[in-house]
C-alpha cells in the first residue's frame, strides 16, 4: 500500500500560507495525473493544484482552511487501479458467460462510484432539501450533493450558503422577506486587499490632486484610425494605450513619482512598469505592463487585453502581478465621475481615470460641448511635492489633449523647428 | 368579534390538517364545519367507513370461500348487516373523536355552522339553531371539499337511487344493485356488496374500468372482480333510472345504440365527485369558479383574493384525501413564509378492492403521449412465496423506467396490500431512484414488497430472479 502525500507547493517568495478555496475532486475519487485536485487562494492569486500521481484520493484538509506552504492536504493511494468505464454493459456479459466473471469483481465498487458523478440524478434534492433550498433562495445547481449519485441531502441543503446573486432575487419577493444575516469567511484576496488599503492610509502621507482632460482629440484619432489600426495591428485602439503612454512620458519627467520609499532611502527606477487595476469576479487585481517606455500603442493594447482576460478567468500568476512602479485605475468603466484612488504600495502614486461626459466648456470665449474626463492622482507627499504632482498631472493632461506630442515628448512642430 | 390569523372553512383531511399545521406554526387558528362531526367526507362518508365495510365484507368472503382450503371448517357463516353498519359507525366515531382531540390539543377553535364570506376578511357562521356569528380572519383557507356528482338524466332520491353516502348506511342488505360508474368509488362499494351476496352490475361509459389508471391494472382488476361475480357493462351510456318503489329500472345504450334495461333493488350513482363551493359567498369577494365548480388557484394555492387560499377537492388535481392534506400543509407553511413544494406527479392513487390497486407516476399511455422512451418490468404476484402462503396470488407489479437513464417513471401494482406497497415506490421516485437502485436494495423475505424489487430488476435489464 503506497500512500503519497499531496502537499501545497511553494508559489512565490512572499507567500507562506494559502487558503483552500475548493476541492475539485471528492473524497475517494480516482484521480488521474495532472487532474486538478483543488483550487487555492493566495494573497494575490488563485491557483490549481494538479495531481502528481494517479490513484484513489483521500482528503485531509477542508474547504476554507488556511494552510501553510508544504503542508499535506490529501493522500493519493497509488495501489488503486483505474476504474473501468461503463458498468451498464456488464449484465449482458454475465448472461453470456456466467462462469468467467468472478475475477473482475474487485474493481467494481470503484467503477460504480465514478460512474455516479454523471448520473441523471446528480443535484436532485430530497423533498426536505428542496424546501430548505427554496427558502434560502439557492438553486439546486449551486449545491453539490453528497448523497447517492450526487443527490442533495437535507444536510447538504442545511449547510448550503447562497451566492450574492441568488439572495437579491429572493429578498425582493413580496411577503417572504428575510431579516436573516449570513457569515461568510473573507477570501484571502479580500483579506489582503483590506489589510493593504488600511496600511497605505496609515503609513503614507496620501493626498489627491485633480485635473480634467478634454478627450476631443483622442476621440478624433480613434474614430479616424480605428479601422486602419485594427486591420494592421490586429487589436482595437482603446484609451488605455493613450493613458499608459502619456503617464510613461510624464513619469520620465518626474522621476520621484516613479520611485518607492524604502525606510530612509528612496529607490528610483530607470524603467516604467505600469500596474493596471482590473476588476475580476473575485476582487480587484493589479497585473503589470512592463517597460511601457519601450512599448508601442499596439503592444500596450495587446498586453492590456491579455491581462484582463487572465484576470477574468482567475488565471493571473504571481509573476503577472509582482512589481509595478505606478498604477492606473479606471473607475469610469463603472460610471464614476470623480474619486480619490488609494496608492498601490510600495508605489508612490496612482492615476484615476473616470467617465467621459459631455460638458459645456469655455473655449476661446465661447461655450462648447466637449467630451471631458476628470483625472485624479493620489500621491505620497513624503517623496512627491505638490509642485511635482500637479506638474505631472498637467503634463499627462497635455499629452492626452495633444497626443501628437507623445511621439517625441514635445510638440512635433517645435521638434521640427528645433526650438 | 373574534379575530384569527387563519380560519379554515371545512374540517376534512385538507382543512383539519391545515389547521393543525397553522397552529403548530404559531397562528391563532379557527375551523368552521357545517356538519356536527369533524373530518369531512373522508372520515364520515368516504375513505374510513368504506374501508370498514370493505374489511368486514372481506372477512365474510374469506370465511365462506377460503377458510375451507386453509383447513378451517365452519358450519355456517351469517351476515348481521346491522352489526356491520354499527361497527362502521363506531370506527367513524372513534376517528372523529381523534380529530376533536387534535383540535383541542392544538388550541384550534372549532365553529359548528355554515361558513360563508361577508368580505375577504369577514366570515359569517350560520348555526343550526338559526343564530349567526361573525368572525374576522387575516387569512382564510377554503377546504369545503366535494359532493357526489349527478347525472342530468337521473334524479337521486336517496331511497332507491342513491350516492355513496347512502350506500354506506343502507337499512338492509340488498339482493341486487346496479352501479353507474366503474371508477374507484363504484368498484369499492360494488366489492363490498358482491362479497356479501348482492348481485352487483357495473355500468361504465368508457371501454375500461378505473380509466385514469394504467390499462393493465384495469384489465387485471376486471378479471378479479368478474371472478368475484360482478357483471360489467362497459361502453354503455346510461339513459335513465326509474324508482319503481321496491326497485329501480336503469336503462342504458350499448355500443350499437341498443337499449338494455337492468332491474335492481338499488341504483348507486358513482360517476365521480364535484367541487362543493355553493353558498360560500364567493361572489362577494370576486372569486370565480370553473365550469366544474372548482376554485382557480396559483402554485401556492392562492385564489384571486390574495389572503384567501383553497385546498383539496375544491381545486384542480386528483380528489384524494392525502393530496388535500399535503395542500393543507403547503398553504399553512406558505402563509408562515416558508417555501414548501408538492410534486403532484408523485401523489399515489389507490383502489381498495381485493386485490388492491395502487399507482404513482406516469402510466404507459402518458409516457407514449409524451414521447418518452421507457422500459417495462413486470412481476406476477403468484411467483411470490408470500402470496402463495396466503392464497392471494392475483395481481402484478409493473415498473416503468426511462430507457436511457433507468430512472423510475411510473409504478403500477395490483395485488394484496398494494395500497401499502406503493409507498416504497413514492419514496424512491421522490429521490429519483433508478429501477436498478430498487433492485439493489434488500427487501425482507417473504413479503409482498419483493414483487416491486423483482419488477424493478425486470425493468433494469430483464433480470428478475424468480420468473
Amino acid at each position: 500500500m503506497s500512500k503519497i502525500e499531496v502537499k501545497v507547493p511553494a508559489i512565490g517568495e512572499s507567500v507562506t500560507e494559502v487558503t483552500l478555496a475548493s476541492w475539485l475532486v471528492k473524497d475517494g475519487d480516482y484521480v488521474k495525473i495532472d487532474q486538478a485536485l483543488a483550487e487555492f487562494e493566495s494573497d494575490k492569486a488563485t491557483f490549481e493544484l494538479p495531481a502528481e500521481f494517479a490513484g484513489k484520493i483521500s482528503l485531509s484538509a477542508s474547504e476554507g482552511d488556511d494552510i501553510k506552504i508544504g503542508s499535506v492536504v490529501a493522500y493519493i493511494d497509488t495501489d488503486v487501479v483505474a476504474p473501468t468505464e461503463a458498468t451498464k454493459e456488464e449484465p449482458k456479459k454475465e448472461s453470456l458467460q456466467p462462469i468467467a466473471t468472478a475475477p473482475k469483481e474487485e474493481v467494481k465498487p470503484v467503477a460504480t462510484q465514478t460512474a455516479t458523478t454523471a448520473s441523471y440524478a446528480n443535484g436532485t434534492p430530497s423533498p426536505s432539501a428542496k424546501k430548505i433550498l427554496d427558502e434560502k433562495g439557492i438553486e439546486t445547481k449551486e449545491v453539490s450533493g453528497t448523497g447517492v449519485s450526487g443527490r442533495i441531502t437535507k444536510e447538504d441543503a442545511l449547510k448550503a450558503t447562497p451566492t450574492s446573486s441568488s439572495t437579491t432575487a429572493t429578498s425582493i419577493s413580496k411577503g417572504n422577506f428575510s431579516r436573516g444575516e449570513r457569515v461568510e469567511k473573507m477570501t484571502r484576496l479580500r483579506k489582503t486587499i483590506s489589510k493593504r488599503l488600511v496600511a497605505v492610509k496609515n503609513e503614507t502621507a496620501m493626498l489627491t490632486t485633480f485635473n480634467e482632460v478634454d478627450m476631443t482629440r483622442i476621440n478624433e484619432i480613434r474614430s479616424q484610425y480605428k479601422k486602419a489600426f485594427e486591420e494592421k495591428k490586429g487589436i482595437g485602439l482603446g484609451f488605455m494605450s493613450f493613458f499608459t503612454k502619456a503617464c510613461t512620458l510624464a513619469l520620465q519627467q518626474f522621476p520621484a513619482i516613479n520611485a518607492y520609499v524604502d525606510d530612509e532611502n528612496i529607490i528610483y527606477h530607470d524603467f516604467i512598469d505600469i500596474s493596471i487595476a482590473v476588476s475580476t469576479p473575485k476582487g480587484l487585481v493589479v497585473p503589470v505592463i512592463r517597460n511601457t517606455e519601450s512599448l508601442s500603442f499596439a503592444e500596450i493594447e495587446k498586453e492590456v487585453k491579455r491581462l484582463a482576460l487572465l484576470g477574468r478567468d482567475g488565471a493571473l500568476t504571481m509573476e503577472d502581478m509582482e512589481g509595478g512602479t505606478f498604477t492606473i485605475t479606471n473607475g469610469g468603466v463603472f460610471g464614476s465621475l470623480m474619486s480619490t484612488p488609494i496608492i498601490n504600495q510600495p508605489q508612490s502614486a496612482i492615476l484615476g481615470m473616470h467617465k467621459i461626459q459631455d460638458r459645456p466648456m469655455a473655449i476661446n470665449g465661447k461655450v462648447e460641448i466637449r467630451p471631458m474626463m476628470y483625472l485624479a492622482m493620489s500621491y505620497d507627499h513624503r517623496i512627491v511635492d505638490g509642485k511635482e504632482s500637479v506638474g505631472f498631472l498637467v503634463a499627462v493632461k497635455d499629452y492626452l489633449e495633444n497626443p501628437e506630442k507623445i511621439l517625441v515628448g514635445v510638440d512635433p512642430v517645435k521638434a521640427l523647428l528645433e526650438i | 368579534m373574534e379575530k384569527y390569523d387563519v380560519t379554515i372553512i371545512g374540517s376534512g383531511p385538507g382543512g383539519y390538517v391545515a389547521a393543525i399545521r397553522c397552529a403548530q406554526l404559531g397562528m391563532k387558528t379557527a375551523v368552521i364545519e357545517k356538519y356536527n362531526s369533524l373530518g369531512g367526507t373522508c372520515l364520515n362518508v368516504g375513505c374510513i367507513p368504506s374501508k370498514a365495510l370493505l374489511d368486514s365484507s372481506e372477512h365474510y368472503h374469506n370465511a365462506i370461500h377460503n377458510f375451507k382450503e386453509h383447513g378451517i371448517e365452519i358450519s355456517e357463516a351469517n351476515i348481521n348487516f346491522t352489526q356491520m353498519i354499527e361497527r362502521k359507525t363506531k370506527v367513524i366515531d372513534q376517528t372523529v373523536a381523534g380529530i376533536d382531540f387534535l383540535m383541542k390539543k392544538n388550541k384550534i377553535t372549532v365553529y359548528q355552522g355554515h361558513g360563508s364570506f361577508i368580505s375577504p376578511i369577514m366570515l359569517s357562521i350560520k348555526k343550526t339553531d338559526g343564530t349567526e356569528e361573525q368572525i374576522e380572519s387575516t387569512k382564510i383557507i377554503i377546504a369545503t371539499g366535494s359532493k357526489p356528482a349527478m347525472l342530468p338524466s337521473i334524479a337521486i332520491d336517496k331511497k332507491r337511487i342513491i350516492t355513496s353516502t347512502e350506500a354506506l348506511s343502507l337499512p338492509e342488505l340488498p339482493k341486487t344493485m346496479v352501479i353507474i360508474g366503474g371508477g374507484v368509488i363504484g368498484l369499492e362499494l360494488g366489492s363490498v356488496y358482491q362479497r356479501l351476496g348482492t348481485e352487483v352490475s357495473v355500468i361504465e361509459y368508457m371501454d375500461k374500468i378505473i380509466p385514469t389508471m394504467d390499462d393493465d391494472m384495469g384489465k387485471e382488476l376486471q378479471r378479479s372482480l368478474k371472478k368475484l361475480g360482478i357483471k360489467f357493462y362497459l361502453s354503455h351510456k346510461v339513459t335513465g333510472a326509474i324508482n319503481n318503489g321496491d326497485n329501480v329500472t336503469v336503462s342504458a345504450l350499448d355500443k350499437k345504440e341498443q337499449e338494455i334495461k337492468l332491474d335492481a333493488e338499488y341504483c348507486l350513482v358513482a360517476i365521480g365527485r364535484k367541487a362543493y363551493t355553493e353558498n360560500l359567498g364567493l361572489d362577494k369577494i370576486g372569486i370565480k369558479t370553473t365550469e366544474r365548480g372548482q376554485i382557480e388557484v396559483n402554485d401556492h394555492l392562492q385564489t384571486s383574493a390574495e389572503n384567501i387560499y383553497a385546498v383539496g377537492d375544491v381545486v384542480r388535481g386528483a380528489m384524494l384525501a392525502h393530496k388535500a392534506s399535503e395542500e393543507g400543509v403547503l398553504v399553512a407553511e406558505y402563509i408562515a413564509g416558508q417555501k414548501p413544494h408538492i410534486n403532484y406527479n408523485l401523489i399515489p392513487g389507490v383502489v381498495y378492492t381485493w386485490p388492491e390497486v395502487a399507482s404513482v407516476g406516469y402510466t404507459e399511455t402518458q409516457l407514449k403521449e409524451k414521447g418518452i422512451a421507457y422500459k417495462v418490468g413486470s412481476f406476477p404476484m403468484r411467483a411470490l412465496g408470500r402470496a402463495r402462503a396466503s392464497m392471494d396470488i392475483d395481481g402484478l407489479v409493473k415498473v416503468l423506467a426511462d430507457k436511457e437513464t433507468d430512472e423510475i417513471l411510473g409504478v403500477h401494482m395490483i395485488g394484496a396490500r398494494a395500497a401499502d406497497l406503493i409507498a416504497e415506490a413514492v419514496v424512491a421516485m421522490e429521490f429519483r431512484a433508478s429501477a436498478e437502485d430498487i433492485g439493489r436494495i434488500s427487501h425482507a423475505h417473504p413479503t409482498y414488497t419483493e414483487a416491486l424489487k423483482e419488477a424493478a430488476l425486470a425493468a433494469t435489464d430483464n433480470r428478475a430472479l424468480h420468473v
